[in-house]
């Protein structure tokens, strides 16, 4: 069997499991972005608590992902919830780190100008500091996601869901006939879906970037 | 008022008084305060001037006005109300703020950093939009054009304008300038401070502005405060006092040299007295010019075109050598001032002049008398006495303020707290 004929006979569970695969990533994202960037805004006024999220979000990241989902497994038992859990804690990093350099880039004067005219702490936050901060946050989601695109895959391990199931049922039956083709559909899956949240994040980034600070 | 806001049908809010009294900053670790017992009182729709050396705390005395800065012991009191301990929210809205470099925020339009303050402050939507085409007029730049720009595709001249509609938007009755024109070129900033001074008098908002150019103080200030190390006031008084008579030689080397010549600056040609010199006009008969030259006591007379504007200086051998033909007797006037003319200009003028005087005229042109060297050094003699006798008066009042607070210093905290 060709990878051709393999995809056109294996097309309906491939798309199911594309679909699961971003769907988790897509979730999980959501996810990150909100635990990231409100641990940034919490730390990133002090040296020390800035330091040190970074710090634990970059120790998560070390953790080898099989390992991470293992230890996950006894803890939370098999399927979704070690995933998720999985992937939230790595998307981190790029998100927490991004959002604290970026919220400390805004310019001091513009803060102290945002202070002066009366706007209060949150109304700064809202309107002033984190949409400045919000180009480079933007490219830290968007690493985190192709990050999480190729750890996504590692969760098929724990039965989650995504084309990691794919790559590790060809995994497991290497030298069988169709081992190579299922191996190659779902890195090629993940790759595709890679390249499409991409262009997403091209369009998001236009549409939610003001055109004063475009560069 | 201007009939803009007549437009919009509001009265706009004039200036309230600022008192400081006894401010201090204090930073944890500083052996000395950085801003040190200040008290100050400025009235309403006065423009004053904070002016001293870099880190003297000028700056710091200033944002503690709007509390951006909170101070370490004082009460400050705007409109006679004590605002030391109110929402500082609450209290910002009410004074305006621009600063160096404009801070106008990038990923809003000038529209949009213009409306902040009125949103903020629950203005109804049309009455937004209606403030911010006004504030736009009235800072001179064109609503239609400016509208939906955003601040980077502004020049540093036109933002720091932008900058200022957003501090008055709210049409607060304090506004506050941090050094607004240090970072624009010299001609943009005196186009700028000229700005400044036309919507003062518009608007009579009290305005506190800090530089360290002390030239701009003198150009822009009702009053100016020369602040010395931990703000300390070396002098607070009119420009012409402190270039005049300064209070000492703190004060003496930051004015700089060529006090008597910026004080030129200060007063215009209407203010001082001018000759009046004979003049005759193109038709006059022949006969009649030379009773006139006779008459002057100068022996030189004025001729004046059909439109009475100065034309020819004419003197007694004039007329002969050119053989009683007038277009070919006496010179031209080849510079002429106008009332509003500075000193330093009249001055300049005649400096030039090769009979040390120049005629002054009137808005069409027209002559209105002369000025020559005699008088313009009697004026200035005139204007630096008086000048003298007002600065000695405000310097007692300064030291008596000075030795109250050393009476209270050393009485220590009890005495204070009294106070």
């Amino acid at each position: 069997m060709t990878f051709w004929e393999y995809l056109g006979y294996r097309h309906q569970q491939l798309l199911a499991d594309a679909y699961q695969h971003a769907s988790a990533v897509f979730q999980c994202m959501v996810l990150a972005t909100a635990i990231g960037v409100l641990v940034g805004v919490v730390t990133y006024r002090s040296d020390w608590a800035g330091n040190l999220a970074t710090t634990a979000t970059s120790t998560i990241l070390t953790i080898p992902s099989l390992a991470m989902i293992g230890l996950l497994i006894p803890v939370v038992g098999l399927g979704v919830p070690p995933t998720v859990i999985a992937l939230t804690l790595y998307g981190l990093l790029p998100i927490v780190r991004n959002a604290i350099v970026g919220l400390r880039g805004v310019d001091p004067a513009l803060v102290d100008a945002a202070r002066g005219i009366g706007m209060s702490g949150p109304m700064r936050l809202l309107r002033v500091e984190l949409p400045l901060a919000w180009p480079p946050i933007l490219t830290g989601i968007r690493v985190s996601t192709q990050m999480l695109m190729g750890i996504a895959a590692i969760a098929a391990y724990a039965s989650g869901p995504g084309l990691g199931n794919e790559i590790f049922r060809g995994l497991a039956s290497l030298g069988s006939k169709n081992a190579l083709n299922q191996v190659l559909a779902g890195t090629l899956g993940i790759i595709i879906l890679a390249l499409l949240f991409d262009a997403a994040y091209v369009l998001i980034g236009r549409l939610t970037i003001p055109r004063g600070i475009r560069v | 008022m201007s009939e803009t806001s007549a437009r919009t049908g509001d009265t706009a809010t004039h200036g309230a008084s600022i008192e400081l009294e006894n401010l201090t900053k204090r930073y944890p670790g500083g052996q000395q305060p950085a801003v040190d017992n200040v008290s100050m009182e400025i009235k309403a729709g006065e423009t004053v001037i904070f002016v001293g050396p870099s880190g003297c705390g000028k700056s710091t005395t200033l944002k503690m006005i709007n509390r951006l800065i909170e101070p370490t012991g004082g009460r400050i009191r705007i409109d006679g109300e004590d605002v030391t301990d109110i929402d500082p929210v609450r209290l910002r809205r009410k004074v305006g703020y621009a600063i160096q470099s404009s801070g106008l925020f990038p990923h809003m339009t000038v529209a949009q950093n213009i409306a902040l303050v009125p949103k903020m402050t629950g203005w109804p939507k049309k009455r937004i939009r209606d403030r911010v085409e006004e504030m736009l007029d009235l800072v001179g730049l064109d609503p239609g054009e400016f509208h939906g720009r955003y601040p980077r595709q502004l020049s540093g001249g036109q933002q720091q304008r932008v900058g200022v509609a957003r501090a008055l938007a709210a049409d607060p009755p304090v506004l506050l300038m941090d050094e607004p024109f240090g970072a624009v070129d010299p001609i943009t900033r005196d186009h700028l401070q000229d700005e400044l001074i036309r919507l003062q008098h518009e608007l009579h908002k009290t305005i506190v502005f800090v530089t360290h150019d002390f030239d701009e103080a003198i150009k822009l200030g009702d009053r100016i405060a020369v602040l010395r190390e931990r703000s300390h006031i070396a002098q607070f008084d009119t420009p012409e006092a402190i270039l005049t008579n300064p209070a000492d030689d703190f004060v003496s080397g930051f004015v700089g040299a060529g006090a008597a010549l910026k004080r030129l600056n200060l007063t215009r040609v209407r203010d001082v007295e001018m000759q009046d010199y004979p003049t005759v006009t193109l038709d006059t008969p022949l006969q009649q010019i030379f009773t006139a030259i006779r008459g002057s006591g100068t022996n030189e007379i004025l001729l004046l075109d059909k439109r009475h504007r100065p034309y020819k200086w004419l003197r007694r051998g004039d007329l002969m050598r050119a053989k009683g033909s007038l277009a070919r007797a006496g010179t031209l006037v080849h510079d002429t001032v106008t009332r509003d003319a500075t000193l330093r200009d009249a001055l300049e003028a005649v400096l030039t002049d090769n009979a040390g005087r120049v005629a002054v005229t009137g808005r069409r042109g027209e002559y209105i008398g002369v000025v020559d060297m005699e008088t313009l050094m009697n004026s200035v003699h005139e204007l630096l006495e008086a000048d003298r006798l007002e600065a000695m008066e405000a310097q007692h009042e300064l030291e008596e303020t000075r030795a109250q607070q050393t009476h209270q210093e050393q009485e220590g905290p009890g005495g204070v707290t009294k106070a």
